[in-house]
């Protein structure tokens, strides 16, 4: 879908600073005093955005992505008009209605009834229009028996509901929708995606803001990243995720060094051998996991082990040379040094991975348990939910009414 | 016309909207409800009344007291209630106002109208004793059409200047407490102003709400009531100094809360 070519947003060299006093001087005694001993010194200038410009168009599905504290939330407000830039212009044409959160200015002593009223003059409808639209919005939150209850009765889901009915009233030609809107339960979401496509068919224009890179692939027009404050790229939602998962992955290499001083809390065991250097490199369909292992004492019977983590910690997969039948280096002299190569089907999805290696001997002794050595970020462009996704293949034979008797034979 | 009501469409949703959830919640829960609204001044007005005109006698010499009197309170009470209810209006507010952009200025119209309404109910209690008091009214009453304005322009002057100040200082609402307890006594209410040197008396009517309280008494109780036209020997021009200030104090304090209000959803 091409979207019309007539620009409904313009941002021009948007600059947001938030100044913060060390000890907030909201009192008139700090005004007084803290005036005169710190001037200019209790205060420090927050960067919240830098030079910020873009164009959307009518029509377009326009996602904001970027790390927690990229800026993009405090864009968003910009963009309602909550919040005033320091620097540079905004200009939107049509009526803007934003969507931070879900039921603004609902109020919990008052009844269901009550606060559609109060919300719907939120979005901006006279009494006389949420009249209209009363019966349509308890429908469809399925809430017609509750509604002389106050609010405070009501249980989350179905407060989010009556929100949520609201919301899809709002009568907005540019739609602001914070990932609020992704919250919820799966019945809750299906319904969110469902108003989103109704949404783009209708040609409304929507900005989203979100972690979520399978909505932007699958909503978003166009895409905009934002780090540290500023717009790291523009561009199509495919090309806008990849570099979003590459953020993380050179965050990881940045903050190695840190992890090395924790690491030495993670990893345990006699010493009497220990793993070298752990790489870990994806070639093709292959995962390699290389380290060697150096012995300071004579061992015997040692079991070496690899586990892979997933970022939440669940144990995907594990093995050991006794498992997989090694070829038999069990015994170590003294000052003796293996290198080792793990090689493995790259059976895992989009996402982050951690590498734990073990180095024990059959009676229990732990000489080196290091974990989390090692991690490594797959990236696949599509994506399901599974941790992993090895390959799998469908084969399908179509039978056709009248061959079916000769199967059932069978 | 259309234009404009277009323009303050929202606004005047917004407005409505406020003002009837602010009704609602006032007194919810409560058995009484709205009379409360009547029976608050009332209760105080009978306390003032025993302490101040039965007791210490201090209004003798002036005809139907007790509705002087409760003319005053009710008056000051309108004040006191749209000032120091507003003083933490707009950071009471704030959770909104981080999800939403609205004009600001609805919020202290919203508690403004609110006590309006109360205010009106409390005249209907006025009239009632003044019908009990057989006062009549004359022509002189309908000046309290242009007073009430005046009030209403006073009050939402100084709640707009210190809603937009506490957002910064949260000292303010102490500090109008204080004040407020102060002018209550340096504003002729309890007293009459013929009780007080001249000298002192020149400089407290000077006040908008002194005026307007006097000015009042004078139109609705009785012409015995000393108003600033005559604590001035007969000077018609003394009155551009209470309405002045009225006017100054309502244009700054507009200016200042639009200049601050840009920045209320980041400060509060």
């Amino acid at each position: 879908m091409e979207p019309d070519e007539e620009v409904v947003i313009r941002v021009e060299n948007i600059s947001k600073d938030f100044v913060l006093p060390h000890e907030k001087a909201n009192s008139l005694k700090s005004l007084f005093t803290g005036a005169a001993k710190t001037r200019g010194k209790g205060k420090e200038t927050q960067h919240a955005l830098k030079d910020i410009s873009f164009e959307i168009k009518k029509g377009e599905f326009f996602g904001i992505v970027g790390r927690n504290g990229s800026g993009k939330s405090t864009l968003l407000k910009i963009l309602a008009g909550i919040y005033q830039p320091n620097a540079g212009k905004t200009y939107t044409k049509g009526k803007l209605v934003p969507f931070i959160e879900l039921g603004v200015g609902f109020n919990a002593e008052l009844t269901g009834r009550e606060n559609v009223y109060l919300n719907g003059a939120m979005l901006g409808f006279t009494r006389q229009e949420v009249d209209s639209m009363y019966d349509d919005i308890v429908a469809f939150a399925e809430l017609e028996r509750f509604m002389d209850q106050k609010l405070k009765n009501y249980s989350s889901g179905m407060e989010v509901r009556l929100a949520f009915s609201m919301a899809v009233r709002a009568d907005a030609d540019i739609l602001l929708i914070d990932e609020v809107l992704a919250v919820g339960d799966a019945d809750f979401q299906r319904k969110c995606f469902n108003y989103f496509r109704k949404l783009k068919k209708n040609k409304k224009t929507i900005i989203f803001v979100t972690h979520d890179m399978n909505a932007v692939r699958e909503y978003c027009d166009r895409a905009l990243l934002i780090e540290n404050n500023k717009i790291l790229d523009i561009g199509k939602p495919e090309d806008i995720a990849q570099e979003y998962a590459q953020l993380f992955l050179d965050n990881d290499k940045s903050s190695d060094e840190d992890d090395g001083q924790t690491g030495h809390n993670k990893r345990w065991g006699t010493g009497d051998a220990k793993f070298s250097k752990v790489n870990v490199q994806q070639s093709g369909d292959k995962i390699i996991i290389t380290t060697g292992i150096s012995s300071r004492a004579a061992i015997e019977r040692m079991i070496y082990g690899v586990h892979i983590f997933s970022t939440n910690g669940s144990e995907l997969t594990a093995t050991n040379n006794r498992m997989i039948s090694a070829p038999d280096i069990s015994d170590l002299a003294e000052g003796d040094e293996i290198s080792l190569t793990w090689e493995m089907l790259n059976i895992f999805n989009d996402g982050k991975y951690f590498v734990t290696l073990t180095l024990v001997d059959s009676v229990g002794t732990v000489f080196d348990w290091d974990n989390e050595a090692a991690s490594f970020i797959v990236k696949r462009p599509q994506r399901s939910t599974t941790p992993i996704m090895p390959p799998i293949s469908v084969e399908t034979q179509l039978v056709k009414k009248g061959e079916r008797k000769d199967r059932s034979h069978d | 016309m259309h234009k404009l009501t277009q323009r303050y469409r929202y606004s005047i949703i917004l407005l409505k909207q406020l003002v009837k959830t602010d009704f609602k919640l006032r007194y919810q829960g409560s058995t009484l409800g709205y009379i409360w609204s009547l029976l608050r001044p009332l209760l105080l007005f009978a306390t003032l009344y025993f302490v101040f005109a039965v007791f210490l006698n201090i209004g003798r010499g002036i005809p139907h007291y007790p509705q002087y009197l409760l003319l005053g309170i009710v008056l000051w009470n309108y004040f006191a209630e749209v000032t120091g209810g507003s003083v933490a209006a707009i950071v009471g507010k704030g959770d909104l106002l981080r999800k939403i952009n609205f004009p600001k200025y609805v919020i202290i119209l919203a508690g403004s109208f609110s006590a309006f309404i109360n205010l009106l109910l409390n005249f209907i209690v006025i009239g009632f004793f003044m019908a009990m008091g057989h006062i009549g009214l004359t022509w002189h009453a309908l000046l309290i059409i242009p007073l009430v304005a005046e009030l209403f322009i006073f009050s939402i002057a100084v709640a707009f200047f210190l809603s937009a100040l506490f957002v910064r200082f949260r000292d303010v609402s102490y500090i109008w407490e204080v004040i407020l307890q102060a002018a209550f006594y340096a504003t002729p209410i309890l007293y009459p102003l013929t009780r007080i040197p001249h000298r002192y008396a020149k400089v407290l009517i000077l006040s908008p709400m002194a005026q307007i309280i006097q000015d009042a008494r004078h139109s609705l109780i009785t012409p015995h009531t000393q108003t600033i036209y005559q604590v001035y020997g007969g000077d018609r021009w003394i009155w551009a100094i209470p309405l002045g200030v009225t006017l100054l104090i309502a244009v700054l304090a507009a200016k200042y809360f639009r200049s601050r209000s840009k920045y209320f959803a980041e400060e509060v």
